[in-house]
């Protein structure tokens, strides 16, 4: 803030004049300089509308470093002139004086002086003529008193050449009075205190105006991850739906249920080295359903339940082989087990979203571990038709309408579809999930009625984060090496809008 | 069009390796007897469950893998790589694709795969005993008359290799070797013999090796010694043999030069050996129903009589048909259409599967081709993808159900929601790290940790599953130092342990029949900034256990009480009692923790179980 003494001075210059006053001119009768009284104009716009002040721009001439020199001590040439004595000066002698070159040419051409090559004891120049008028001189003293409309154009541009002149662009301010000018300044409170609340004393205070364009305070607050919010509405979506959450709180499953309960045969190379995490410690599962086993091991070697089998040599120690689960779908096998060992079979729509862990190449969107999202539906009597109807429900609450489905293979599903949706953004189908019917070669061993039919998919939990999020490396969404600002700033989660 | 960006979202529910068949565009069409765009093409693929996966040439694919320079001269030639079912080795080679797809659109009928008895005595394999041992299994054939060109050359090179890489396991289960029959002469005698005992010229080599000698010369090759390690440790090394001792093939790396075919051979002869002699049945069977479209004879194949140790002689190719009988209300069920009988016969017919109606029934016969096919639900699966998948009504199942949160993942919910709001940052960790993380750096022992180990991992970061939440809050710490402190972080995730205790508890119902190892599922926090805060750390624990209505206190309530760990600085760690059990730890970290997670400040934590609160 300008002090008061300034700005009431400032008041009370504007108060005289009926149109307002140019700060400039204040500047000059005021006696101070031009910044010092736009600040002041700055400091009174802050308490209200006690002025109004609009800002405007002047050009007008200014004496370079070199004209203000030319402007007291005359031009070069005239300087030159005055420095020849009656017999002449040696041109090397002229030559050292200051303004010797620049003076010597220019006075040549004014005819003031003539040089004598041939002179003995080497070139000399004299006078021509006795006096001279410096005329450069006397406009750059006119342009130095504020008179440069005494001169014409032409001769401010040729100066200006010369870098004797410069044209200056001036901001100032026109001031005039504003709705609630007074002479005197009212100090403006910033905040409203509990004082002012209860003496009353905010009725008679002005309050200095909020600026509304910036920034408010960075809250200090805690965020929840970004994957676990769009977790959340999975969740809810699937309980929106009516599915019950699968425990899937065993990372850690022998290949029994992760893949021989599934039908899918020993030498699949999904449970290759290359795909899958085996354990080396605890190496091998033990428990098993025993009759169930036995099942299992017969539909795979031999057949049975109307299949062929697969026809191969099955072997229980193949099938104790801990691994880290490759997918959520052995949840489901135990979970479908169970129900097959209930008394009297209910239908059942179940879900999970956890993790699942591939022993594979990684990257940028490929990961050794993941969040694998599985929906199941187990009743009497489903149909493809019914899998592509609760597909279409599920995916119509994620905000996608436009489906289409794609025969596929998958060793535990015929049959097996992929589901496509069509994406705007990229004008083209992509693919946003697996499903299939469950093969009987999975069901009957297990204990469940014939004619239970169970309908299931799949999807990641991460590729529809990446997307909604608009994030292109895996990396920058899961594991530790996530910048925590891209947490912080993350938005809510609705993914059907 | 599209590149191989619709791969990335293969992902979610099943790592499907689907084989890819390169196919020359303009033969494919050629085939097909019309011209498609690539948009149409794309669309018959993906009604028929194919992926028209990238549109390239040869020269691409050159310049791609090993520069530009290296492709000049390479042909122009369009091709269309396809992603097949991994399921349907008939649609492997060119062959087989225009013949499912013409059959599929009703431009063809399938043909009739038949074997045939020369008029003389067939040739004759014999199998001698040794080879129970090493490689027990071998089935041949015999494409008589047979015409090549070199196209038609290259896809039956092509089509053993996709064999090779899919069906037969990269050649453990089964494989494949073919020979110029004018070459050798029969009985053909399948041994095995001490690896010393074997010499032989290989193919494409100028002179004999010992099988020794070969495992040696193989060791560097790019593509054989992926095989080497299948018979390597064996006594005895499987080999064919000719009736003049011409040594036919070393399965299952390397056939002999003596008997190699050109694409001027006339008649071939195949060899399928292995372990699993369905497996080795079904690609003899599909070697030869793909090529024998060239034999003088379409579509017939030269049996071969296989004489095992025991006497018993078996004749191959089998090139069963089978015949599977089900009813038009079984597809209209299971798919959810109305189609009559003879409408699903016409259908099942379009895929392959002949069929026709019998009184109430639809018979249905599987070619020989068609070994995916073992369960009448394969039938229904056929049968809805000739409806066309996109045309089944969606139908909404009236399955009631009553919807339940896992109760650990309920209380999980809402704790998160009630930490943040404590003003702590959520962060995802990963369950798998070194033995390095949950260990040295926490100054302990790895042998205390109870961790379960990975037997396969590829880089040091998946060698165990996490014992303890701590180690990946403290680097996502350590990845975060450019962040304004403090930085309070937590996470509430699954750790895993090794655990042969066969006790279960209720509500991993799931799990009764056991592992030997288990989820737990725990809460970490971390606060770190110039000074340690343990007592933000301490009033952490203290809202917790506010929000689960545990009250400070011995005997009922939560009580912390001082405790040594390594883990932490001495005298700064405390454990902590719920009920007089001990459900974690917090404290002040020890500083050599702080270093070696490449810290520079104090830290507090805090790092308990949550299940004893459901």
């Amino acid at each position: 803030m300008a002090d008061t003494g300034l700005l009431e001075s400032l008041l009370r210059h504007v108060e005289k004049v009926e149109d307002g006053v140019d700060s400039l001119a204040v500047a000059t009768s005021l006696g101070v300089d031009h910044q010092t009284v736009v600040g002041a104009v700055k400091s009174l716009q802050t308490l209200g509308d006690v002025i109004l002040a609009e800002q405007r721009s002047s050009k007008h001439w200014e004496l370079t470093g070199e004209g203000t020199e030319i402007a007291e001590q005359g031009s070069h040439e005239a300087r030159v002139f005055c420095a020849i004595p009656e017999g002449g000066l040696l041109q090397a002698e002229l030559m050292k004086l200051p303004s010797g070159k620049v003076g010597f040419s220019k006075a040549m051409s004014n005819k003031w002086i003539r040089l004598d090559k041939g002179h003995q004891g080497g070139p000399r120049v004299f006078r021509t003529v006795e006096n001279i008028e410096d005329l450069v001189q006397q406009k750059l003293v006119l342009v130095q008193q504020g008179k440069s409309a005494k001169l014409e154009e032409k001769e401010k541009n040729e100066l200006k050449k010369r870098k004797l002149l410069t044209e200056v662009t001036v901001k100032s301010y026109w001031i005039t009075k504003g709705s609630s000018f007074s002479t005197t300044i009212t100090k403006q409170e910033t905040e409203l205190t509990a004082d002012m609340i209860s003496s009353g004393s905010w009725q008679d205070k002005k309050f200095k105006p909020y600026n509304f364009d910036a920034l408010g305070m960075a809250l200090e607050c805690g965020h929840l991850h970004p994957l676990m919010k769009v977790r959340t509405q999975f969740r809810q979506i699937f309980l929106e739906m009516g599915f019950t959450e699968m425990p899937t709180n065993n990372f850690i499953e022998s290949s029994f249920w992760n893949f021989d309960s599934l039908f899918q045969p020993q030498q699949h190379p999904a449970r290759d080295q290359h795909d899958t995490f085996f354990l080396s410690d605890p190496a091998l599962a033990h428990e098993f359903p025993q009759h169930y086993l036995e099942r299992v091991k017969k539909v795979h070697s031999e057949g049975g339940y109307g299949s062929q089998g697969y026809k191969y040599d099955w072997k229980l120690e193949e099938a104790q082989k801990n691994v880290l689960r490759t997918h959520t779908t052995a949840v489901s096998a135990r979970m479908l087990y169970r129900l097959a060992q209930q008394e009297e079979f209910t239908p059942v729509k179940y879900f999970s979203i956890d993790r699942v862990f591939r022993n594979e190449t990684l990257d940028a969107t490929h990961l050794a571990e993941f969040h694998q999202i599985e929906g199941v539906v187990a009743d009497y009597g489903l149909t493809l038709g019914d899998l592509m109807g609760v597909l279409h429900q599920f995916f119509t609450k994620l905000g996608i309408t436009k489906l289409r489905f794609k025969p596929a293979y998958n060793p535990y599903t015929e049959p097996s579809m992929e589901v496509f949706s069509y994406h705007e953004g990229l004008k083209k189908w992509v693919e946003v999930g697996n499903s299939g019917i469950f093969r009987p070669e999975m069901l009957l061993p297990m204990g469940l009625p014939e004619g239970v039919t169970v309908i299931a998919w799949g999807l990641s939990l991460e590729r529809p984060t990446m997307i909604k999020y608009g994030i292109n490396n895996i990396r920058e969404l899961v594991g530790h090496k996530v910048n925590l600002q891209m947490v912080y700033d993350s938005p809510l989660c609705r993914l059907d809008s | 069009m599209k590149g191989p960006s619709r791969r990335l979202e293969r992902r979610g529910s099943e790592p499907l390796k689907m084989p890819t068949v390169s196919v020359r565009r303009d033969l494919l069409f050629q085939a097909l007897g019309r011209q498609y765009t690539d948009d149409e093409f794309d669309e018959l693929c993906f009604e028929f469950g194919l992926e028209l996966d990238e549109i390239t040439s040869e020269k691409e694919l050159i310049s791609r893998e090993q520069g530009d320079v290296k492709s000049e001269g390479a042909s122009e030639n369009v091709l269309y790589k396809i992603d097949v079912p991994a399921n349907r080795y008939d649609l492997l080679c060119l062959e087989g694709l225009s013949r499912g797809l013409q059959i599929f659109k009703e431009r063809a009928v399938a043909p009739r795969y038949r074997r045939v008895r020369p008029s003389g005595d067939p040739h004759r394999l014999i199998i001698t005993e040794e080879t129970a041992a090493v490689r027990p299994h071998v089935v041949a054939a015999v494409l008589r008359n047979i015409t090549f060109t070199q196209e038609r050359y290259d896809s039956f090179i092509e089509l053993q290799e996709k064999l090779h890489q899919n069906v037969c396991r990269k050649r453990t289960l089964v494989a494949i070797g073919t020979h110029d029959l004018d070459t050798i002469s029969g009985v053909f005698t399948y041994t095995a013999k001490p690896p010393n005992d074997i010499l032989f010229k290989p193919l494409n080599q100028t002179k004999e090796y010992t099988a020794i000698e070969l495992m040696n010369l193989y060791k560097n090759d790019s593509h054989l010694r992926h095989y080497l390690h299948i018979i390597e440790d064996k006594p005895l090394f499987p080999v064919i043999y000719d009736s003049n001792g011409i040594v036919l093939s070393m399965p299952p790396i390397i056939n002999g030069d003596h008997s190699k075919i050109t694409f001027n051979t006339k008649n071939v002869f195949i060899e399928c050996t292995g372990t699993d002699l369905t497996k080795a049945k079904t690609v003899l069977d599909i070697i030869v129903t793909m090529f024998s479209e060239y034999c003088e004879e379409p579509f017939t194949v030269e049996e071969v009589e296989v004489v095992y140790p025991d006497g018993k002689t078996l004749v191959y190719p089998e090139l069963a048909y089978r015949t599977e009988t089900l009813t038009a209300d079984f597809i209209n069920k299971a798919v959810g259409i109305d189609e009559t009988a003879e409408n699903i016969a016409q259908m099942l017919t379009r895929m392959c599967l002949q069929s026709k109606v019998v009184g109430d029934h639809i018979q249905v016969e599987i070619p020989p081709t068609r070994s995916d096919v073992i369960h009448a639900c394969d039938i229904m699966e056929d049968a809805a993808i000739a409806y066309g998948f996109n045309n089944i009504p969606h139908t909404t199942p009236h399955t009631y159900t009553v919807a339940n949160q896992f109760p650990l993942n309920k209380l999980t919910e809402l704790l998160r929601h009630d930490l943040a709001a404590s003003g702590f940052t959520e962060v995802l960790t990963f369950a798998l790290c070194s033995e390095e993380d949950v260990a040295d750096k926490l100054r302990k022992n790895i042998t205390d940790t109870e961790a379960v180990h990975i037997a396969n991992p590829k880089t040091a970061e998946f060698q165990v599953a996490r014992t303890t939440l701590l180690p990946g809050l403290l680097k996502t710490v350590g990845a975060n130092r450019k962040m304004p402190l403090p930085l309070k972080l937590f996470e509430i995730s699954d750790v895993v342990l090794k655990d042969e205790s066969k006790g279960m508890v209720m509500y991993t119902l799931c799990l009764y029949y056991y592992v030997g190892a288990r989820n737990k599922r725990h809460l970490c926090a971390v606060f770190y900034n110039k000074s340690p805060g343990f007592e933000v750390i301490h009033g952490l624990l203290d809202r917790i256990m506010q929000l689960l209505e545990v009250k400070p206190g011995q005997g009922k309530g939560y009580h912390i009480q001082a405790a040594d760990d390594a883990t932490y600085f001495p005298g700064r760690c405390a454990e902590i009692f719920v009920r007089e059990r001990s459900i974690g730890r917090l404290g002040v970290l020890h500083p050599n923790v702080i270093s070696h997670f490449e810290l520079t400040m104090p830290c507090s934590a805090l790092e308990i179980d949550i299940e004893p609160f459901l």
